[in-house]
């Protein structure tokens, strides 16, 4: 037990003295945090449209001010020709092409149907359903109100109208800061936690301090909980660290409680730091481990549900998502701090991620060879 | 009465079909300063690392401190130290730091660790020194303490893999000072070299050539049969001779 200790202690040392690794402790979680909360957004904010109106009619203009006014959109060009417009659709100055034709008004009112043209930029795809969405949306509106308007005249509410009026649980004014930042913590300190552990062992493969301890009558479970407990140490200050940036410069709401936080945070980072030692142990060099480290690492964040919903992925990802730490882990920071989840509702995450934890220590124990 | 703290028999150590030990045979007596001699390549390195447990031999019969190498591993590195060919001490902590850890993961009390570091420093002359770097210290230094770390824990039997590698004469005169001292307080020392000098200073020296035993006795005995000046001739003949013997 006490040589535990003594190895903590080395190891402590040793990252403090680390000029190289101390930025990559406590600068890069900034960094992360600042740049990724406000670039990794999906919010459909000033979507820039041009509208080529044709008809120049009042009920093409009504249409033309209703995206007007909606805060999503911006009309930064009325050209006259849609050539113009696609030109500038062709350099990406515009989102989207609203086209009007010729005739819409009169088309309306005698055939009562007429048409407009939507041409989305689908470069993204995603984003592109979106605008879709949101422009059908409001081209909908449009026609109800024309509808209700024209069909009884002055006779304001003649008919009747379910009123939809939705409201957004849980991040009320769908601010997407609040989603991304639990989401982000994770990442930090998964980032952190993994390559520290991960270079860790196979460094002292390169320098051939191993040869010297694996000499020494040290049990194996000493010598991978000495090199577990500092980097768990570190990043879980990662965290509280990032806990507090996120609520100094982006007020994200912590609705549950911090204790089930930490406690999650706690067994979630033992699975990390035994993945890094298992992969320490198996590889050779510290670049090797750096490319393992980072393939999983890949993969991990890509299906983990921090940019897009598991639930939309395909069965055989959702099942290949049991074995993704970091799946289990946003799911609960999303949960204790967006909804205030209790231990509960958590409870199976939880139980989850301590299997998870015992079992690949337990590997990295064995895998760990004193005998060449 | 004299008593083989180490026991080898038939030793063979094959990395595929490339034998590095070829039934290696012989006995180091308690307390004797063993030389383990030969070209680089020998195979000195590979039976080293076996004796001290660091590697599995593929067969034959060997006895450490009176334990048994392929069961009782854990019990021989409580009674062994080993200084590798490869620097081991951890270049970014200090030398008092250094000592204190490797004491530390021999199980040494707090008090023990801190009256055996003092006393080492005293010894070495390091203890102006204690909270410099390694990396900033010169080779001798370091190696001279990468020996004492290695005896920190009092074993019976040290293991040095060409501890004097790449170090200056004066240097390595004050190596073999610290090896007679270890010796004299009864530390059995295992040492591989291919300096031929240094075979002088040693009780009994072995000669490794191609994974074999050429010769084992003590310098005088070897330089008689071998009518040689030192133990240079000595180990040139026993080289040449395999030469022929294969060509």
């Amino acid at each position: 037990m006490r040589t535990i200790l003594y190895i903590i202690q080395k190891e402590f040392i040793q990252v403090f003295r680390n000029k190289r690794m101390l930025p990559i402790i406590f600068v890069l979680p900034i960094v992360q945090l600042l740049i990724l909360v406000n670039a990794a957004t999906f919010e459909m904010k000033r979507i820039n449209v041009a509208v080529v109106d044709l008809d120049l009619s009042g009920s093409s203009r009504q249409l033309t001010s209703k995206f007007q006014g909606s805060p999503f959109y911006r009309i930064i060009s009325a050209p006259f020709s849609y050539n113009e417009a696609e030109a500038l659709m062709q350099k990406g100055d515009v989102d989207m092409i609203l086209q009007i034709p010729y005739g819409f008004e009169k088309d309306l009112v005698k055939e009562s149907r007429t048409q407009v043209q939507l041409i989305v930029n689908a470069i993204n795809g995603a984003s592109a359903g979106l605008i879709n969405a949101y422009s059908t949306n409001i081209i909908l509106d449009f026609n109800r109100e024309i509808l209700i308007d024209w069909l009884n005249p002055g006779k304001l509410g003649g008919i009747r109208r379910i009123m939809t009026e939705s409201r957004y649980w849980y991040n009320p004014k769908l601010n997407y800061t609040t989603y991304m930042v639990p989401g982000i913590l994770v990442l930090l300190v998964t980032i952190v936690a993994l390559l520290l552990s991960g270079m860790n062992i196979v460094r002292e493969k390169e320098i051939g301090t191993i040869e010297q301890i694996n000499v020494t009558p040290i049990r194996k479970i000493e010598f991978i909980a000495g090199k577990l407990i500092p980097f768990w140490i570190i990043a879980m200050f990662e965290l509280a660290f990032g806990l507090v940036i996120g609520k100094l410069l982006f007020n994200i709401p912590i609705e549950g409680s911090l204790w089930l936080i930490f406690l999650s945070a706690a067994v979630y980072l033992f699975v990390i730091l035994g993945f890094g030692l298992l992969i320490s142990t198996m590889t050779n060099t510290q670049q090797q481990s750096m490319l393992v480290s980072f393939f999983f690492m890949v993969v991990f964040i890509l299906m983990s549900g921090l940019f897009t919903a598991i639930e939309s992925m395909p069965p055989w990802a959702q099942t290949a998502d049991l074995v993704n730490p970091l799946a289990y882990f946003i799911k609960i920071m999303r949960m204790v701090m967006l909804k205030g989840s209790s231990f509960a509702d958590i409870s199976q995450l939880f139980y989850a991620l301590v299997i998870y934890a015992v079992l690949i220590i337990s590997l990295a124990i064995w895998r760990y060879r004193k005998v060449a | 009465m004299i008593t083989n703290i180490i026991i080898v028999k038939d030793l063979v150590k094959k990395f595929g079909s490339f034998v590095a030990n070829d039934h290696l045979t012989f006995e180091v007596r308690k307390g004797e300063i063993f030389g383990f001699l030969g070209a680089n390549g020998a195979g000195k390195t590979t039976a080293i690392r076996i004796l001290c447990g660091l590697s599995f031999p593929t067969s034959g019969e060997l006895s450490v401190a009176g334990y048994n190498v392929y069961t009782q591993r854990e019990k021989i590195k409580q009674n062994i130290g080993y200084m590798s060919q490869k620097f081991s001490l951890y270049d970014d902590l200090t030398i008092f730091e250094n000592i204190r850890f490797y004491a530390a993961i021999y199980g040494l009390s707090r008090k023990d660790i801190d009256n055996r570091a003092e006393i080492l420093m005293k010894k070495l002359n390091l203890e102006d020194a204690r909270n410099k770097l390694i990396r900033d210290i010169p080779l001798g230094w370091k190696q001279k303490l990468a020996f004492s770390v290695a005896i920190i824990h009092d074993p019976k039997i040290v293991f040095l893999d060409e501890p004097t590698g790449g170090v200056d004469p004066i240097t390595r005169r004050q190596f073999w000072d610290m090896i007679y001292e270890a010796a004299r307080n009864g530390i059995t020392v295992f040492v591989t070299t291919h300096y031929m000098d240094e075979a002088e200073y040693c009780d009994r020296v072995s000669i490794m050539v191609d994974g074999r035993i050429a010769a084992l006795d003590t310098p005088v005995a070897l330089r008689e049969k071998y009518q040689a000046r030192n133990m240079n001739e000595v180990f040139l003949k026993l080289a040449r001779a395999q030469t022929k013997e294969v060509a």
